[in-house]
């Protein structure tokens, strides 16, 4: 079982180790400051930290010492608005999609075969490449440019973004990416190409006649099996969706309970059927079903679903999970997720019982073990 | 020489002592006081050059009028203030 993890919050980034029976703080980084993810990456050892400062912009730093000390590294840059390009509006707002970087939204790496490179996912709608460990970095302008990415729009947030990014441990050129709200996309040559692929997805928020337009779909939270990577789980505004064949379909999962609203989804890394979600009231209310947090696990692909409560608050409990702060480690039993809240609980039984490491965290964007 | 002071805030993160340079607009004093000190720049401007939306410069107590080409007028000896907003906190 991994033995440290992070803590990524609207007041800074926290690091905690097992300690005897329990888990304890060790490090204190970038206090004050929104640290939206944080990405501990096992290839190489580095740790970065992605901040958006509420007025110095998005910035990204990297650790070689386990958060011990930082530097500061590249960000993003969107590129030049040319003659030709096309803006995109956002149609629920009306409001320009700006070419500026606002928000690293997710951060990953690359192929084992390729350590050096991350994929990052912005906000407004951008992907980029680093294969230098985060010194520079290019836009993948062939989504970019995209005519179907100018249908992208918000959801929770003004402008569209790239919040998952899962590399295929088979062959890192196949990638694939989630995008709020513009479905699902996939590129077999490592970012040359892409198709949308989310057919079997519902967005209940739209016309009816529009409903299953792959284009438009809001993935919260999308995970990829490691040990099998053609099952893939999204946590979707309208609901939980699996696919089995690698993306070319989804399946709507509607047996979770209490409800199939939330915003973050974990797979066990070696049972592609084993997942568990967060469940919340749907839409703009966004609270735990009666004041109850709990954890939604299957562990028959779906075809059942049970309600998690053990050592968890069962009573006037308002947290939410937002779609980065719920993860599990290699060994798939010991599991850890914080809330708007500032809670943050562990168990190391798949989540037959939980524990409380803190009620008192600010609000808590992302948890990775690493 | 038009002179360029940073907010106090700005050091906890890159460090930018007062600059002395030449330049008859904003941009031009920007460009000349960031060639040594990229990081300080992506602090206050944006992917596009413009000044961060929570950000605020002044020239000899003014406000800039414009916040994207930078194109406001500076006099041999002015002061350029460059601020953090009270929003964006």
């Amino acid at each position: 079982m991994s033995d440290r993890f992070f803590v990524a919050t609207r007041k800074g980034l926290f690091r905690f180790d097992r300690q005897g029976a329990g888990w304890a703080m060790t490090n204190r980084s970038f206090l004050g400051d929104p640290v939206y993810i944080v990405f501990p990456d096992k290839r190489t050892g580095l740790i970065y930290a992605a901040i958006t400062h509420g007025h110095f912009g998005t910035k990204l730093h990297r650790s070689g010492d386990g958060g011990d000390t930082w530097e500061e590294c590249g960000v993003p840059t969107y590129p030049e608005l040319g003659p030709g390009d096309q803006e995109a509006v956002n149609p629920m707002s009306g409001k320009k999609v700006p070419w500026n970087l606002e928000l690293i939204w997710s951060l990953e790496g690359g192929g084992v075969d390729e350590p050096d490179t991350l994929w990052c996912g912005t906000v407004p709608g951008g992907l980029f490449r680093s294969k230098d460990r985060g010194a520079s970095w290019e836009m993948i302008e062939s989504l970019w440019r995209n005519p179907e990415r100018v249908r992208w729009f918000g959801g929770g947030l003004d402008y569209p973004g790239i919040h998952s990014i899962c590399v295929d441990p088979r062959d890192s050129r196949r990638v694939l990416v989630g995008v709020s709200c513009g479905g699902v996309w996939v590129t077999q040559d490592g970012g040359a190409t892409w198709k949308c692929k989310a057919d079997g997805m519902r967005a209940a928020y739209m016309p009816p006649d529009q409903a299953g337009d792959p284009g438009i779909q809001d993935p919260h939270c999308m995970v990829q099996c490691p040990s099998a990577p053609d099952t893939m789980w999204v946590q979707h505004h309208n609901g939980v969706f699996r696919t089995v064949d690698g993306a070319a379909s989804w399946q709507e999962i509607t047996t979770v309970e209490p409800s199939v609203f939330g915003f973050a989804v974990a797979v066990h890394p070696d049972d592609p059927d084993v997942a568990w979600t967060i469940p919340a009231i749907k839409d703009e209310v966004r609270i735990p079903v009666e004041g109850k947090v709990v954890v939604a696990r299957t562990r028959d692909g779906g075809q059942s679903f049970e309600v998690l409560r053990n050592g968890l608050p069962q009573s006037d409990a308002y947290d939410l999970t937002f779609r980065h702060a719920l993860d599990v480690d290699e060994s798939g039993e010991r599991l850890a997720f914080g809330s708007t809240t500032g809670s943050l609980w562990t168990t190391d039984d798949g989540g037959d019982s939980w524990a409380t490491v803190s009620v008192n965290l600010p609000p808590v964007y992302c948890v990775r073990f690493g | 020489m038009p002179t360029v002071f940073f907010t106090e805030n700005l050091q906890r993160h890159v460090v930018c002592p007062p600059g002395r340079v030449t330049g008859g607009t904003v941009r031009d004093v920007f460009d000349a006081v960031f060639v040594d000190n990229e990081r300080a720049r992506g602090y206050v401007l944006d992917d596009r050059g413009g000044v961060r939306r929570h950000m605020a410069v002044f020239v000899d107590g003014e406000p800039i009028v414009d916040r994207v080409a930078l194109s406001d007028r500076v006099g041999v000896d002015s002061e350029i203030f460059i601020m953090q907003a009270l929003s964006g906190g």
